[in-house]
């Protein structure tokens, strides 16, 4: 555990070294959820309470998904392109014969990316947001640690996912378009573009099932309050955990596949 | 030519071996056409090296005109919920984005790379790049140039068509003169704002992020219609930063729509002159962006 530990601390101390680049992605945060923000108004001024929201809830959602944008990877950001690299270079190999697991290695390394982003691009623009606009804060300790509790599991379903797509490159070595191609996918489906709760019929039914409402939507809903109680609350986390556990299970099943079959790139 | 061989930011340098004759400076009239061919070339390299992985191009092409159909998709599924958005229909909010996506993904295809400055000024590969007998805008603009952006294109001119069919437009020789010259203004626009936003990384290399708050922020804003947002973000967006001029305030005569902010209504004609305008701007910043530029000398 040792190993996994310094790794993690790597990876947080790796992404809170450039914090001039921090601050400038907070201040993009802000100017898309502003933007966001007034379109959200327009739409529930003529629609109070669209997908069981009010104004305000639904202003907060957007700052929400602002907030977890970099700490859920919502588009991409987080390791996979550099998975995808030292695939394409061969570099992986030395990853391969080091002591320890390559999917707990890059899960370390992701969780600690996260641990800043959710402190450094995550709280900053709820705090520009709370000065712009009237927002709908948890009135109870608990639903905070569930909040952040969601927040976590939502890195991990996030990170297994993109851990799947980085090993695609191990087929076809140039792995940018599957990235964009799941960037697109988890920016839909986890509520960024919309939430998942104004989607019509069918598609907001299948949106909701799908791994990438673990991302954004679950961790909104828990925040607003909208879960439902305690119970509902659980069975969230439940939700989030099932599908990490899934999509980890795949990300191990495909790698043991890889190393198996796939002849590494030399040079 | 004791000087030959030390790069001058923005100068090509050609070292001549003392004794020989040096050749003649190219006549002005020639750098232009020059620097275009350079940037054909470049292009052309990258674009070659694009398509090396074909499956991928192929999804990253579709990928890139996806990744901004959401955009349409999260417009259609609000338009599912009400007719009118700010007062403005789906037809009409369709040409909003259609004209605003067109004008962006022109000038993201052109020139779309020069975000990736500042990781060139902090790895040093730039100074490589000082010393090519091409100029330094060229390289960069063409630096990495990417085919797929045409996705985003493509996807952009067909949300305009569909819109243009569903308007029912009172066109007249003006207005429809005015499309064409909304579009290459507002590319142009945008352009000048790459460029900016390029300038300024000369010195705040790692903030290169905020550049994106103008560039995909401002097509995020003028996609919708004015009437949604804050009077204060319309004027800054008016005078601060001329998006407006992209699209929100040409689209006021070809829709029929009331002005945002009540100025005269010959403002609606002169995105033309607002492009030339933030273009000046923007050379001037690039011009002493490079003068400045220090090497960070690894």
């Amino acid at each position: 555990m040792g190993v996994y530990r310094a790794v993690l601390a790597g990876g947080f101390r790796r992404y809170a070294t450039y914090r001039v680049a921090t601050l400038a992605g907070v201040f993009t945060n802000a100017v898309f959820g502003m933007i966001m923000a007034y379109t959200y108004i327009a739409l529930w001024r003529v629609r109070p309470h669209l997908g069981g929201y009010d104004e305000t809830q639904a202003v907060t959602f957007v700052w929400l998904g602002q907030a977890l944008l970099t700490t859920t990877a919502l588009m991409g950001g987080g390791c996979e392109t550099e998975l995808i690299n030292r695939i394409r270079t061969g570099d992986v190999a030395i990853d391969l014969y080091r002591p320890v697991d390559l999917q707990g290695w890059w899960l370390a390394t992701d969780l600690g990316r996260a641990a800043f982003q959710v402190v450094g691009r995550g709280v900053l623009p709820m705090a520009v947001a709370a000065l712009l606009f009237p927002l709908a804060w948890p009135s109870s300790p608990l639903v905070w640690l569930a909040f952040l509790v969601a927040v976590a599991l939502g890195v991990v379903v996030s990170f297994a996912v993109r851990y799947l797509v980085a090993l695609v490159a191990f087929w076809l070595l140039d792995g940018a378009g599957v990235v964009i191609l799941s960037n697109l996918v988890a920016l839909f489906f986890s509520g960024m573009v919309l939430p998942l709760t104004v989607f019509p019929g069918a598609l907001g039914t299948a949106a909701r099932v799908l791994p990438w409402s673990a991302l954004l939507q679950v961790p909104a809903d828990v925040f607003l309050g909208r879960a439902g109680g305690a119970a509902g609350v659980l069975g969230r986390l439940a939700f989030q955990a099932a599908w990490a556990a899934v999509l980890l299970g795949a990300g191990r099943l495909m790698q043991s596949v890889a190393t198996r079959k796939v002849v590494v790139q030399g040079g | 030519m004791a000087d030959a061989g030390v790069p001058r930011a923005g100068r090509p340098v050609r070292p001549f071996p003392p004794g020989e004759p040096v050749p003649p400076e190219e006549p002005a009239w020639r750098r232009p056409a020059d620097g275009l061919r350079a940037y054909g070339l470049i292009v052309g390299m990258w674009t070659r090296s694009a398509l090396a992985y074909r499956l991928s191009f192929v999804m990253m092409t579709f990928g890139n005109g996806a990744l901004t159909a959401l955009d349409f998709a999260a417009v259609a599924i609000i338009f599912g919920h009400t007719t009118r958005l700010g007062g403005f229909s789906l037809a009409q909010t369709a040409f909003l984005y259609g004209t605003s996506g067109m004008a962006i993904g022109l000038a993201d295809l052109l020139l779309g790379s020069m975000d990736g400055l500042g990781q060139r000024v902090r790895d040093g590969t730039l100074d490589a790049m000082l010393v090519r007998p091409v100029p330094v805008f060229v390289q960069v603009a063409a630096d990495r140039f990417a085919l797929r952006r045409l996705g985003r294109v493509s996807q952009a001119a067909l949300v305009l068509a569909w819109s243009l069919s569903r308007l029912d437009v009172a066109w007249t020789p003006g207005t429809v003169l005015l499309l064409p010259v909304m579009l290459v203004s507002g590319a142009a626009i945008f352009s000048a704002v790459f460029t900016l936003g390029a300038a300024f990384q000369f010195r705040f290399g790692d903030a290169s992020e905020v550049q994106n708050s103008f560039t995909y922020g401002g097509n995020a804003l003028t996609q919708y219609p004015p009437t949604v947002f804050a009077k204060e973000l319309v004027r800054g967006a008016t005078f601060v930063v001329p998006l407006a001029f992209v699209n929100w305030l040409p689209a006021t005569l070809i829709l029929g729509t009331p002005q945002p902010l009540g100025l005269p209504r010959w403002v609606d004609w002169v995105s033309p002159l607002v492009a030339a305008a933030v273009c000046a701007a923007a050379a001037v910043a690039w011009q002493a962006g490079l003068r400045s530029y220090r090497s960070t000398g690894s």
